[in-house]
C-alpha cells in the first residue's frame, strides 16, 4: 500500500494556543421571520409548530455561547416576527441598523427583496426556510448563504436511494399548490438524472373528506396510472399524501411527502451524536427538532465556527472563511459540512427516512463526484448559472 | 525507568503464569452488556448485564474493581470482576459517557455529555467533590501521569480544556479541529495527543506551554477522505508507536510518535472506535461499533488475525491482566 502522509507543522501558528481569539468580540444575530398564511389541509394532526425554526436558533447560539466563554466572545439573538401582509423590507432595515447577521425564515419573494436591500448590501444573510432551486441558481445573491436544503438536493437524495434499490418504475401524484409543483418538478429532473422512469402522474383533484373516503376513492384514482413499484407524492403542505399509504390499487411503495422522504433532517436522525442534539433540542423545545430548526441550528453554529476560527466579527472575513476549503461544521451527519463556494450552499448529507427510523443517507455509495460526493446532490458547478460568487 | 523495569518483570511474571487467563472486557453500548474475551483462546466467555447504554469503561489500578459509564442510567457502576456482580454505583452527574481514573486510584474525572460538565468524583467517599464548566458534549478524558493535569475535550466546542487537578479550575482552552473524540498523554507526559473526528486528524500539543507541534493527517487509497474518522487510539509499550482508530474507513493508523507519520494502515471491522492492548501489547484488540465485533491485531506484523463477535454497538474496551 502507498503511504502517504501529511503532517502540518504548526510552530507559526503556535501563539494562537492557550485561547486563541483572546480579544472582545460581540455578536449580535437577528432572526427575521416572515409569517406566511398556510393553505388549509384535510387534516390537523401535525400542526406546523409556531416557533419552528426559532428554537434550532436558540439551541445553536447556547452552542456558540458555551464555546465563546472560553475565548472572550459574547453572543445574542433576537428575533422580529413580521406578521402576514407586514412591512418586512422595513423590518430588514430596522435589523440592518443593529448588526451584520441575520437568519431569514423567509418565502423565495421575501428574501430576495431583503438581500437586494441596500441596507443588507455588505451583510451576511442565512436561509434557512426557502427550497427553491433559482435561488441557488439564476437568482443567487452574493450576501445569501443557504442552510436550507433545495428540493433538488433532497429529490436527488431519493432518486439515488430508489436508483440503489433498483426500483426504477415510478409514478406521481401531484398536489395543485406552487409548492407541490416546485417538488414534483424537482422529483421529475432527479428521476431523469438517475436513470429512473414516471411512467404517469396524475393530479390530486378532490374535494370530498378524505378521512372518510379515501378507502373508497384512492383505489379507484390509482387503478388508472400505469404498473408501478414506487409513487411519488408531491405534496409539500401535508394536504392528501397521508392518505394515499394502504388505499393504493397496487400494493406499492410510497414516497416523496409521505412515506419515505428525504428531508434535511428527522428526529429519527440516531448516528453520528445526533442523539445529543435532539436531546439537548428536546429538553429545549419539548418537541421534535424539524429541518428548519437544523437549518437554523446550522446558520448559528456555521457562523460560530467562523468567529471562533477567525476570531473577527467582519462580515467579509467571516463570508470568505466559510466559502473557503478551510471551513468545516461538525453537525451530526457523519461528515464535515462546508460551503458550495460557487453559490453558498451547505453541502450536507440528506436523510432519507421513513416515520420510525433512517432508512438510507443520501450521498449513497457508488454515487461518484470528483471532488466531493456531497456534490453529487443538488445543483453542481458546472451547471450553475450563479455568478454572483465568482468575484 | 524504575516502574518501567517493574512493570515488564510484571509482564515477564504473567507470562509465565498462562493458567490466569488475561481478559479484554468490551461495553457493548446498544445490549446494556460487557462481552468479556478470553485472551487465550480469543473467545468471548462471560457476558455482563450492566446499566443503560454503557460506554466508558476502566479497572481500578489493582483491578480489583472495574468502572463502567452507564450513560443512559446517569451513573458510573462499579463491578466485581470476579463474579461480574454490581457492587454499587457512584454519583457521576448526567449522561457519564467518558472517564478516566487519577494516577492516586481514587478519583475519576467523568465527562457528561448532555450537561457540558466534567464532574470529579471520589470512589471511596462515594460523592462528587467538584463540577467543572467545559464545552458543549465533553467526551474524551485524560490525566497526565503524574496527576497534576487532567483533560476534557468537547465534541461541538472544539477545544481541549486544561484542568488543573488541584484548584479544579480550567487554566487553557485549546482549539483543535472538528469533533474531537479522544485524549492521551505521551512521552512520559510532555505531549498531549487529540483526535478530531470530523475534521479528521490528530492534534499534539506540548504539555508544557500548550502549543500545537504537529498535526497528524491520514489518507487511505480507496477511501473519501471525509470517512476518515479519528476516535479512540493508543500507545505501544515502547512509546514509539501510536495506533489510531479511523471509524467508519475501518483502519486503524500505526504513527510513529517521533516523526508523527504515518506508517501502515491495517484493515479492521466496521466504524472502528476503540481499542486495548493485551498485558503484553502483543495484541491489540479494537471494537468495531457497526459490525458489533471486535478485531484481535498482531502488534509485531500489524496484521489483523481474528474477529470475534461481541454484542451489538460495542464501544469500550479495557484489559483484565
Amino acid at each position: 500500500m502507498p503511504l502517504k502522509t501529511l503532517v502540518f507543522w504548526l510552530g507559526l501558528v503556535g501563539a494562537c494556543a492557550g485561547g486563541p481569539a483572546a480579544s472582545e468580540t460581540a455578536i449580535t444575530i437577528t432572526y427575521v421571520k416572515q409569517e406566511v398564511e398556510r393553505p388549509p389541509v384535510l387534516s390537523n394532526l401535525d400542526a406546523i409548530p409556531e416557533d419552528e425554526g426559532w428554537r434550532g436558533a436558540e439551541i445553536g447560539l447556547q452552542d456558540n455561547a458555551t464555546t465563546s466563554k472560553f475565548l472572550g466572545q459574547t453572543w445574542s439573538l433576537q428575533e422580529r416576527i413580521v406578521p402576514v401582509g407586514g412591512d418586512l423590507l422595513a423590518a430588514g432595515r430596522e435589523s440592518a441598523a443593529q448588526t451584520r447577521f441575520l437568519i431569514i425564515d423567509a418565502p423565495r419573494e421575501g428574501l430576495l427583496a431583503l438581500a437586494d436591500l441596500a441596507e443588507l448590501e455588505d451583510a451576511l444573510l442565512f436561509n434557512v426556510a426557502a427550497e427553491e432551486p433559482d435561488l441557488r441558481d439564476e437568482a443567487c445573491r452574493a450576501n445569501v448563504l443557504h442552510t436550507a436544503t433545495s428540493l433538488t438536493m433532497r429529490s436527488d437524495a431519493l432518486m439515488q436511494f430508489l436508483a440503489l434499490r433498483r426500483w426504477s418504475d415510478l409514478a406521481m401524484i401531484t398536489g395543485p399548490h406552487a409548492s407541490d409543483m416546485a417538488f414534483a418538478e424537482a422529483l421529475r429532473g432527479s428521476a431523469r438524472k438517475f436513470g429512473l422512469k414516471i411512467k404517469g402522474e396524475k393530479e390530486w383533484r378532490f374535494d370530498a373528506n378524505m378521512r372518510r373516503a379515501a378507502s373508497a376513492e384512492v383505489p379507484l384514482f390509482t387503478q388508472e396510472l400505469p404498473d408501478h413499484e414506487v409513487l411519488l407524492a408531491a405534496d409539500e403542505i401535508g394536504d392528501f399524501a397521508r392518505y394515499l399509504p394502504y388505499n393504493t390499487w397496487d400494493p406499492v411503495l410510497l414516497a416523496g411527502s409521505e412515506g419515505l422522504r428525504p428531508l434535511g433532517w428527522s428526529h429519527v436522525m440516531e448516528q453520528w451524536g445526533a442523539v445529543q442534539l435532539q436531546n439537548r433540542f428536546e429538553d429545549h423545545a419539548g418537541r421534535n427538532m424539524r429541518p428548519k430548526d437544523y437549518a437554523a441550528w446550522a446558520a448559528v453554529r456555521a457562523l460560530g465556527e467562523a468567529v471562533t476560527r477567525t476570531a473577527s466579527d467582519d462580515p467579509n472575513v467571516l463570508r470568505a472563511y466559510m466559502l473557503s476549503e478551510e471551513f468545516e461544521l461538525a453537525a451530526f451527519k457523519g461528515r464535515p459540512l462546508s460551503f458550495r463556494s460557487w453559490n453558498g450552499q451547505l453541502r450536507q448529507p440528506i436523510p432519507v427516512v421513513h416515520p420510525g427510523a433512517v432508512v438510507a443517507v443520501a450521498p449513497l455509495e457508488g454515487f461518484l463526484h470528483p471532488t466531493s460526493e456531497l456534490d453529487t446532490l443538488g445543483l453542481d458547478a458546472p451547471q450553475s448559472r450563479c455568478t454572483a460568487f465568482s468575484e | 525507568m524504575k516502574r518501567l523495569l517493574s512493570t515488564l518483570s510484571c509482564f515477564a511474571l504473567l507470562a509465565a503464569l498462562p493458567a490466569t487467563a488475561s481478559e479484554i472486557w468490551v461495553t457493548n453500548e446498544h445490549d446494556d452488556t460487557i462481552s468479556v474475551i478470553d485472551i487465550e483462546t480469543l473467545e468471548v466467555v462471560r457476558t455482563i448485564e450492566t446499566g443503560e447504554r454503557p460506554r466508558g469503561i476502566t479497572f481500578s489500578k489493582d483491578y480489583s474493581v472495574v468502572y463502567v459509564c452507564a450513560s443512559d442510567s446517569d451513573t458510573v457502576q462499579v463491578i466485581d470482576p470476579e463474579t461480574g456482580e454490581i457492587l454499587h454505583d457512584l454519583p457521576s452527574g448526567e449522561d457519564p459517557e467518558q472517564f478516566v481514573l487519577h494516577p492516586d486510584n481514587r478519583h475519576l474525572y467523568i465527562a457528561n455529555e448532555d450537561d457540558a460538565i466534567t464532574t470529579v468524583v471520589d470512589t471511596v467517599e462515594r460523592k462528587v467533590i467538584a463540577q467543572i464548566d467545559v464545552g458543549i458534549e465533553p467526551e474524551g478524558m485524560a490525566v497526565s501521569p503524574d496527576g497534576k493535569i487532567a483533560i476534557t475535550t468537547s465534541e461541538t466546542t472544539n477545544m481541549a480544556h486544561w484542568i488543573d487537578t488541584e484548584t479544579h479550575q480550567l487554566f487553557a482552552n485549546t482549539l483543535v479541529d472538528a469533533r474531537p473524540r479522544h485524549a492521551e498523554f505521551a512521552k512520559e507526559g510532555s505531549e498531549l495527543w487529540v483526535s478530531s473526528e470530523i475534521g479528521g486528524t490528530v492534534t499534539v500539543f506540548a504539555v508544557a506551554d500548550q502549543t500545537p507541534l504537529a498535526k497528524i493527517s491520514f489518507e487511505i487509497k480507496g477511501v473519501h477522505q471525509d470517512n476518515i474518522q479519528p476516535v479512540g487510539f493508543e500507545f505501544s509499550a515502547d512509546g514509539k508507536t501510536a495506533f489510531v482508530a479511523l471509524g467508519p474507513s475501518n483502519h486503524v493508523a500505526a504513527v510513529n510518535t517521533e516523526t508523527y507519520e504515518v506508517e501502515d494502515y491495517i484493515l479492521v471491522g466496521r466504524r472502528v472506535w476503540h481499542m486495548a492492548f493485551s498485558p503484553d501489547h502483543s495484541m491489540l484488540f479494537t471494537t468495531n461499533g457497526v459490525s458489533g465485533d471486535v478485531t484481535v491485531i498482531d502488534v509485531a506484523s500489524r496484521t489483523p488475525v481474528k474477529t470475534i463477535k461481541v454484542g451489538r454497538f460495542p464501544w469500550g474496551a479495557a484489559v483484565r491482566p
